[in-house]
Protein backbone atom coordinates (compact mmCIF):
# COMPACT_ATOMS: atom_id res chain seq x y z
CA UNK A 1 0.00 0.00 0.00
CA UNK A 2 2.71 2.61 0.65
CA UNK A 3 4.00 2.05 -2.69
CA UNK A 4 0.53 2.90 -4.06
CA UNK A 5 0.61 6.08 -1.72
CA UNK A 6 3.68 7.39 -2.56
CA UNK A 7 2.62 7.40 -6.41
CA UNK A 8 -0.68 8.78 -5.54
CA UNK A 9 1.46 11.89 -3.38
CA UNK A 10 4.17 12.08 -6.60
CA UNK A 11 1.10 12.44 -8.78
CA UNK A 12 -0.59 14.94 -6.63
CA UNK A 13 2.78 16.73 -6.15
CA UNK A 14 3.23 17.00 -9.96
CA UNK A 15 0.09 17.94 -10.67
CA UNK A 16 -0.08 20.74 -8.60
CA UNK A 17 3.50 21.85 -9.44
CA UNK A 18 4.24 24.87 -12.37
CA UNK A 19 3.31 22.83 -15.70
CA UNK A 20 0.79 23.74 -18.23
CA UNK A 21 -3.13 22.45 -17.51
CA UNK A 22 -2.88 19.40 -20.17
CA UNK A 23 0.06 17.99 -18.63
CA UNK A 24 -1.28 17.97 -15.16
CA UNK A 25 -4.53 16.27 -16.47
CA UNK A 26 -2.30 13.95 -18.44
CA UNK A 27 -0.61 13.18 -15.34
CA UNK A 28 -3.11 12.83 -13.06
CA UNK A 29 -4.96 10.30 -16.14
CA UNK A 30 -1.98 8.15 -16.25
CA UNK A 31 -1.64 7.46 -12.00
CA UNK A 32 -5.42 7.46 -11.73
CA UNK A 33 -5.57 5.09 -14.44
CA UNK A 34 -3.10 2.76 -13.43
CA UNK A 35 -4.55 2.42 -10.37
CA UNK A 36 -7.88 1.65 -11.58
CA UNK A 37 -6.85 -1.22 -13.53
CA UNK A 38 -4.60 -2.50 -10.97
CA UNK A 39 -7.01 -2.22 -8.33
CA UNK A 40 -9.71 -3.48 -10.61
CA UNK A 41 -7.95 -6.69 -11.02
CA UNK A 42 -7.64 -7.69 -7.82
CA UNK A 43 -10.58 -8.68 -6.97
CA UNK A 44 -11.58 -10.94 -9.98
CA UNK A 45 -8.14 -12.48 -10.06
CA UNK A 46 -8.46 -14.18 -6.50
CA UNK A 47 -12.12 -15.36 -7.85
CA UNK A 48 -11.25 -16.65 -10.83
CA UNK A 49 -8.86 -18.32 -9.00
CA UNK A 50 -10.95 -20.08 -6.74
CA UNK A 51 -13.70 -20.68 -9.34
CA UNK A 52 -11.47 -22.62 -11.47
CA UNK A 53 -9.34 -24.20 -8.69
CA UNK A 54 -12.88 -25.26 -7.38
CA UNK A 55 -14.17 -26.13 -10.67
CA UNK A 56 -11.18 -28.39 -11.48
CA UNK A 57 -11.21 -30.14 -8.42
CA UNK A 58 -15.18 -30.84 -8.80
CA UNK A 59 -14.04 -32.69 -12.30
CA UNK A 60 -11.49 -34.72 -10.78
CA UNK A 61 -13.85 -36.03 -7.92
CA UNK A 62 -16.63 -36.98 -10.24
CA UNK A 63 -15.20 -36.78 -14.22
CA UNK A 64 -18.36 -38.07 -15.37
CA UNK A 65 -20.02 -34.40 -14.83
CA UNK A 66 -17.52 -32.48 -16.58
CA UNK A 67 -19.13 -31.11 -19.42
CA UNK A 68 -21.54 -29.60 -16.63
CA UNK A 69 -19.16 -28.31 -14.44
CA UNK A 70 -16.90 -26.97 -17.72
CA UNK A 71 -20.03 -25.14 -19.02
CA UNK A 72 -20.74 -23.03 -15.79
CA UNK A 73 -17.26 -22.28 -14.91
CA UNK A 74 -17.16 -20.40 -18.45
CA UNK A 75 -20.17 -18.49 -16.85
CA UNK A 76 -18.74 -17.79 -13.51
CA UNK A 77 -15.37 -16.33 -15.56
CA UNK A 78 -17.22 -14.57 -17.84
CA UNK A 79 -19.48 -12.94 -14.48
CA UNK A 80 -16.55 -12.24 -12.57
CA UNK A 81 -14.24 -11.03 -15.46
CA UNK A 82 -16.98 -8.49 -15.98
CA UNK A 83 -15.42 -6.48 -13.84
CA UNK A 84 -12.02 -6.61 -14.25
CA UNK A 85 -12.84 -5.44 -18.17
CA UNK A 86 -15.25 -2.49 -16.53
CA UNK A 87 -11.87 -1.54 -14.86
CA UNK A 88 -10.30 -1.58 -17.86
CA UNK A 89 -12.71 0.38 -19.55
CA UNK A 90 -11.90 3.16 -17.06
CA UNK A 91 -7.89 2.86 -17.53
CA UNK A 92 -8.66 3.39 -21.39
CA UNK A 93 -11.25 5.87 -20.93
CA UNK A 94 -9.12 7.99 -17.96
CA UNK A 95 -5.48 7.32 -20.29
CA UNK A 96 -7.01 8.29 -23.30
CA UNK A 97 -10.38 9.96 -23.55
CA UNK B 1 12.80 3.29 -22.75
CA UNK B 2 14.69 1.66 -25.81
CA UNK B 3 13.32 4.64 -27.91
CA UNK B 4 10.21 2.62 -28.04
CA UNK B 5 7.78 5.14 -29.39
CA UNK B 6 4.05 3.68 -28.63
CA UNK B 7 1.39 4.25 -30.90
CA UNK B 8 -1.49 7.30 -30.04
CA UNK B 9 -5.00 5.03 -29.42
CA UNK B 10 -6.47 6.58 -32.32
CA UNK B 11 -3.71 4.94 -34.46
CA UNK B 12 -4.61 1.41 -33.37
CA UNK B 13 -8.78 1.66 -33.41
CA UNK B 14 -10.08 3.99 -36.05
CA UNK B 15 -9.78 3.63 -39.65
CA UNK B 16 -10.45 5.93 -42.16
CA UNK B 17 -13.64 5.47 -44.64
CA UNK B 18 -12.65 3.83 -48.06
CA UNK B 19 -16.23 4.14 -50.10
CA UNK B 20 -18.28 6.96 -49.21
CA UNK B 21 -16.26 9.01 -47.11
CA UNK B 22 -17.81 11.43 -45.07
CA UNK B 23 -21.36 9.97 -45.51
CA UNK B 24 -23.79 7.65 -43.33
CA UNK B 25 -23.07 4.64 -45.44
CA UNK B 26 -18.92 5.50 -44.70
CA UNK B 27 -17.42 1.94 -45.15
CA UNK B 28 -14.26 1.16 -43.30
CA UNK B 29 -12.08 -1.22 -42.80
CA UNK B 30 -15.06 -2.34 -39.74
CA UNK B 31 -17.39 -2.52 -42.03
CA UNK B 32 -15.75 -4.99 -44.36
CA UNK B 33 -14.84 -7.29 -41.21
CA UNK B 34 -18.13 -7.62 -40.46
CA UNK B 35 -19.50 -7.82 -44.09
CA UNK B 36 -17.14 -11.18 -43.92
CA UNK B 37 -17.83 -12.52 -40.67
CA UNK B 38 -21.51 -12.18 -41.97
CA UNK B 39 -20.43 -14.13 -45.48
CA UNK B 40 -17.99 -16.42 -44.71
CA UNK B 41 -20.81 -18.19 -42.14
CA UNK B 42 -22.71 -18.20 -44.84
CA UNK B 43 -20.55 -19.63 -47.08
CA UNK B 44 -19.37 -22.12 -45.54
CA UNK B 45 -22.98 -23.41 -44.66
CA UNK B 46 -23.97 -23.11 -48.17
CA UNK B 47 -20.83 -24.91 -49.84
CA UNK B 48 -21.35 -27.69 -47.48
CA UNK B 49 -22.63 -31.13 -49.07
CA UNK B 50 -25.00 -33.18 -47.00
CA UNK B 51 -23.53 -36.22 -47.18
CA UNK B 52 -24.39 -38.86 -44.63
CA UNK B 53 -20.37 -39.06 -43.74
CA UNK B 54 -18.92 -35.78 -43.37
CA UNK B 55 -15.98 -34.93 -45.62
CA UNK B 56 -13.73 -31.54 -45.67
CA UNK B 57 -16.40 -28.63 -45.01
CA UNK B 58 -19.32 -30.62 -43.81
CA UNK B 59 -17.06 -31.47 -40.45
CA UNK B 60 -17.25 -27.47 -40.09
CA UNK B 61 -20.56 -26.62 -40.38
CA UNK B 62 -21.28 -29.84 -38.63
CA UNK B 63 -19.06 -29.04 -35.92
CA UNK B 64 -20.08 -25.95 -35.28
CA UNK B 65 -23.71 -27.26 -35.23
CA UNK B 66 -23.13 -29.83 -32.73
CA UNK B 67 -20.95 -27.37 -30.13
CA UNK B 68 -23.66 -25.12 -30.17
CA UNK B 69 -26.39 -27.37 -29.48
CA UNK B 70 -24.27 -29.62 -26.62
CA UNK B 71 -22.40 -27.18 -25.13
CA UNK B 72 -24.33 -24.28 -25.39
CA UNK B 73 -28.18 -24.69 -25.52
CA UNK B 74 -28.30 -28.24 -23.50
CA UNK B 75 -27.12 -27.16 -20.50
CA UNK B 76 -28.43 -23.67 -20.55
CA UNK B 77 -31.80 -23.87 -22.00
CA UNK B 78 -32.48 -27.76 -22.06
CA UNK B 79 -34.15 -29.60 -24.59
CA UNK B 80 -36.99 -26.99 -25.24
CA UNK B 81 -34.25 -24.39 -26.24
CA UNK B 82 -32.88 -26.44 -29.60
CA UNK B 83 -35.90 -24.41 -31.60
CA UNK B 84 -32.93 -21.23 -30.85
CA UNK B 85 -30.47 -23.41 -32.47
CA UNK B 86 -30.64 -20.97 -35.62
CA UNK B 87 -30.25 -17.48 -33.44
CA UNK B 88 -27.30 -18.78 -31.62
CA UNK B 89 -25.15 -20.49 -34.13
CA UNK B 90 -25.29 -17.04 -36.07
CA UNK B 91 -24.61 -15.39 -33.24
CA UNK B 92 -21.80 -17.47 -31.97
CA UNK B 93 -20.12 -17.56 -35.90
CA UNK B 94 -20.69 -13.94 -36.48
CA UNK B 95 -19.02 -12.94 -33.17
CA UNK B 96 -16.28 -15.61 -33.50
CA UNK B 97 -15.04 -14.20 -36.96
CA UNK B 98 -15.01 -11.22 -35.98
CA UNK B 99 -13.18 -11.79 -33.34
CA UNK B 100 -10.69 -14.11 -35.38
CA UNK B 101 -9.36 -11.41 -37.83
CA UNK B 102 -7.68 -10.17 -35.04
CA UNK B 103 -4.74 -12.61 -36.24
CA UNK B 104 -5.06 -13.20 -39.62
CA UNK B 105 -2.88 -10.85 -41.38
CA UNK B 106 -3.64 -7.82 -43.64
CA UNK B 107 -6.55 -7.20 -41.48
CA UNK B 108 -5.07 -7.34 -38.00
CA UNK B 109 -8.23 -5.88 -35.84
CA UNK B 110 -11.15 -7.77 -34.55
CA UNK B 111 -14.53 -6.07 -35.12
CA UNK B 112 -15.95 -6.39 -32.31
CA UNK B 113 -13.03 -4.16 -30.24
CA UNK B 114 -14.95 -1.06 -31.76
CA UNK B 115 -18.00 -0.81 -29.49
CA UNK B 116 -20.71 -0.84 -32.35
CA UNK B 117 -20.64 -4.29 -33.49
CA UNK B 118 -20.98 -5.28 -29.22
CA UNK B 119 -23.41 -3.27 -28.70
CA UNK B 120 -25.60 -3.82 -31.28
CA UNK B 121 -25.73 -7.38 -30.79
CA UNK B 122 -26.34 -6.66 -26.50
CA UNK B 123 -28.96 -4.45 -27.81
CA UNK B 124 -30.63 -7.28 -29.94
CA UNK B 125 -30.23 -10.07 -27.33
CA UNK B 126 -31.99 -7.84 -24.63
CA UNK B 127 -34.86 -7.85 -27.73
CA UNK B 128 -35.08 -11.48 -28.06
CA UNK B 129 -35.06 -12.18 -24.59
CA UNK B 130 -37.59 -9.26 -23.61
CA UNK B 131 -40.13 -10.48 -26.77
CA UNK B 132 -39.17 -14.97 -25.38
CA UNK B 133 -40.40 -14.11 -21.92
CA UNK B 134 -44.00 -11.92 -23.52
CA UNK B 135 -44.37 -14.57 -25.21
CA UNK B 136 -44.24 -17.28 -23.07
CA UNK B 137 -44.60 -16.17 -19.68
CA UNK B 138 -47.26 -12.95 -20.81
CA UNK B 139 -47.41 -9.70 -18.17
CA UNK B 140 -46.53 -12.22 -15.12
CA UNK B 141 -42.87 -12.39 -17.05
CA UNK B 142 -42.22 -8.76 -15.47
CA UNK B 143 -43.15 -9.62 -11.87
CA UNK B 144 -41.34 -13.04 -12.08
CA UNK B 145 -38.64 -11.31 -13.05
CA UNK B 146 -38.60 -8.65 -10.38
CA UNK B 147 -39.87 -10.86 -7.03
CA UNK B 148 -37.96 -13.73 -6.56
CA UNK B 149 -41.13 -16.39 -5.01
CA UNK B 150 -41.72 -15.81 -1.61
CA UNK B 151 -39.86 -12.07 -1.04
CA UNK B 152 -41.65 -9.98 1.61
CA UNK B 153 -44.10 -7.21 0.64
CA UNK B 154 -42.48 -5.22 2.74
CA UNK B 155 -38.73 -5.53 0.66
CA UNK B 156 -40.68 -5.68 -2.68
CA UNK B 157 -40.05 -2.27 -4.28
CA UNK B 158 -36.25 -2.35 -3.42
CA UNK B 159 -36.16 -6.13 -4.64
CA UNK B 160 -37.86 -4.94 -7.75
CA UNK B 161 -35.73 -2.24 -8.55
CA UNK B 162 -32.67 -3.97 -8.70
CA UNK B 163 -33.85 -7.34 -10.48
CA UNK B 164 -35.27 -5.07 -12.92
CA UNK B 165 -32.35 -2.66 -13.43
CA UNK B 166 -29.97 -6.16 -12.95
CA UNK B 167 -31.59 -7.89 -15.90
CA UNK B 168 -32.61 -4.89 -18.44
CA UNK B 169 -29.54 -2.88 -17.94
CA UNK B 170 -26.76 -4.66 -16.41
CA UNK B 171 -27.20 -7.47 -18.66
CA UNK B 172 -26.67 -5.75 -22.10
CA UNK B 173 -24.52 -3.59 -20.79
CA UNK B 174 -22.26 -6.39 -18.91
CA UNK B 175 -22.43 -8.38 -22.49
CA UNK B 176 -21.58 -5.75 -24.79
CA UNK B 177 -18.23 -4.50 -22.35
CA UNK B 178 -17.28 -8.07 -22.01
CA UNK B 179 -16.61 -8.55 -25.37
CA UNK B 180 -15.51 -5.53 -26.43
CA UNK B 181 -12.82 -5.08 -23.63
CA UNK B 182 -11.83 -8.36 -23.68
CA UNK B 183 -11.05 -7.62 -28.40
CA UNK B 184 -9.60 -4.41 -27.29
CA UNK B 185 -7.42 -5.56 -24.49
CA UNK B 186 -5.92 -8.48 -26.62
CA UNK B 187 -5.33 -5.72 -29.73
CA UNK B 188 -3.45 -3.19 -27.67
CA UNK B 189 -1.42 -6.48 -25.89
CA UNK B 190 -0.86 -7.54 -29.43
CA UNK B 191 0.48 -4.35 -30.60
CA UNK B 192 2.29 -3.32 -27.77
CA UNK B 193 4.47 -6.57 -28.14
CA UNK B 194 4.69 -6.42 -31.71
CA UNK B 195 6.20 -2.67 -31.28
CA UNK B 196 8.16 -3.70 -28.66
CA UNK B 197 9.59 -6.27 -30.95
CA UNK B 198 10.51 -3.85 -33.81
CA UNK B 199 11.97 -1.47 -31.43
CA UNK B 200 13.94 -3.93 -29.75
CA UNK B 201 15.23 -5.49 -33.18
CA UNK B 202 16.23 -2.32 -34.61
CA UNK B 203 19.05 -0.90 -31.75
CA UNK B 204 21.75 -2.51 -30.21
CA UNK B 205 19.33 -4.43 -28.05
CA UNK B 206 18.68 -6.88 -30.62
CA UNK B 207 19.12 -10.31 -28.42
CA UNK B 208 16.48 -9.40 -26.59
CA UNK B 209 14.20 -10.26 -29.52
CA UNK B 210 15.07 -13.68 -28.58
CA UNK B 211 12.51 -12.93 -25.57
CA UNK B 212 9.74 -10.38 -27.15
CA UNK B 213 9.33 -12.80 -30.36
CA UNK B 214 8.47 -15.66 -28.67
CA UNK B 215 6.12 -13.84 -26.28
CA UNK B 216 4.40 -12.23 -29.43
CA UNK B 217 4.03 -15.73 -31.42
CA UNK B 218 2.58 -17.49 -27.57
CA UNK B 219 0.11 -14.42 -27.73
CA UNK B 220 -0.97 -14.91 -30.74
CA UNK B 221 -2.12 -18.16 -30.05
CA UNK B 222 -3.81 -17.35 -26.80
CA UNK B 223 -5.49 -14.50 -29.14
CA UNK B 224 -7.00 -17.18 -30.98
CA UNK B 225 -7.96 -18.92 -28.13
CA UNK B 226 -9.97 -15.72 -26.52
CA UNK B 227 -11.33 -14.97 -29.79
CA UNK B 228 -13.31 -18.73 -29.35
CA UNK B 229 -13.81 -18.44 -26.10
CA UNK B 230 -15.34 -14.67 -26.24
CA UNK B 231 -17.73 -16.27 -28.72
CA UNK B 232 -18.84 -18.84 -27.04
CA UNK B 233 -19.02 -17.01 -23.80
CA UNK B 234 -21.54 -14.84 -26.20
CA UNK B 235 -23.38 -17.02 -27.12
CA UNK B 236 -23.79 -19.31 -23.41
CA UNK B 237 -25.18 -16.03 -21.51
CA UNK B 238 -27.33 -14.72 -24.95
CA UNK B 239 -28.73 -19.17 -24.33
CA UNK B 240 -29.07 -18.37 -20.17
CA UNK B 241 -30.47 -15.29 -20.90
CA UNK B 242 -33.70 -17.08 -22.89
CA UNK B 243 -33.49 -19.82 -20.65
CA UNK B 244 -34.29 -17.27 -17.54
CA UNK B 245 -36.92 -15.34 -20.05
CA UNK B 246 -38.65 -19.26 -20.71
CA UNK B 247 -38.79 -20.09 -17.03
CA UNK B 248 -38.30 -17.39 -14.96
CA UNK B 249 -39.42 -18.41 -11.85
CA UNK B 250 -36.33 -20.34 -11.17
Amino acid sequence: MSVLATIAAEAVELAQSELPAADQKGIAGAAGAGMAYGLAAIGPGIGIGYLVGQAVQAMARQPESAGTVRTNMFLGIAFTEALALIGFVVFILLKFA
Amino acid sequence: MFGLEYPPIDNLVVWPDALFEGTILGFNKIALISLLAMLIPAAIFFFSKKDLVPRGLQNVAEGAVELVEKEVILPAIGPDGLRYLPLLLSVFLFVFFGNIFEVIPVFQMPANARMANPMFLALMVLVVFTFIGFKYNGAKFFTDIAWPPDVPVGLRPLVGFIELLSTFILRPFGLAVRLFANMLAGHILLVTFGVLCIAVASGWLFPLLALTFPMLVLLTGFEIFVSFLQAFVFALLTAVYIGLSLHPAH
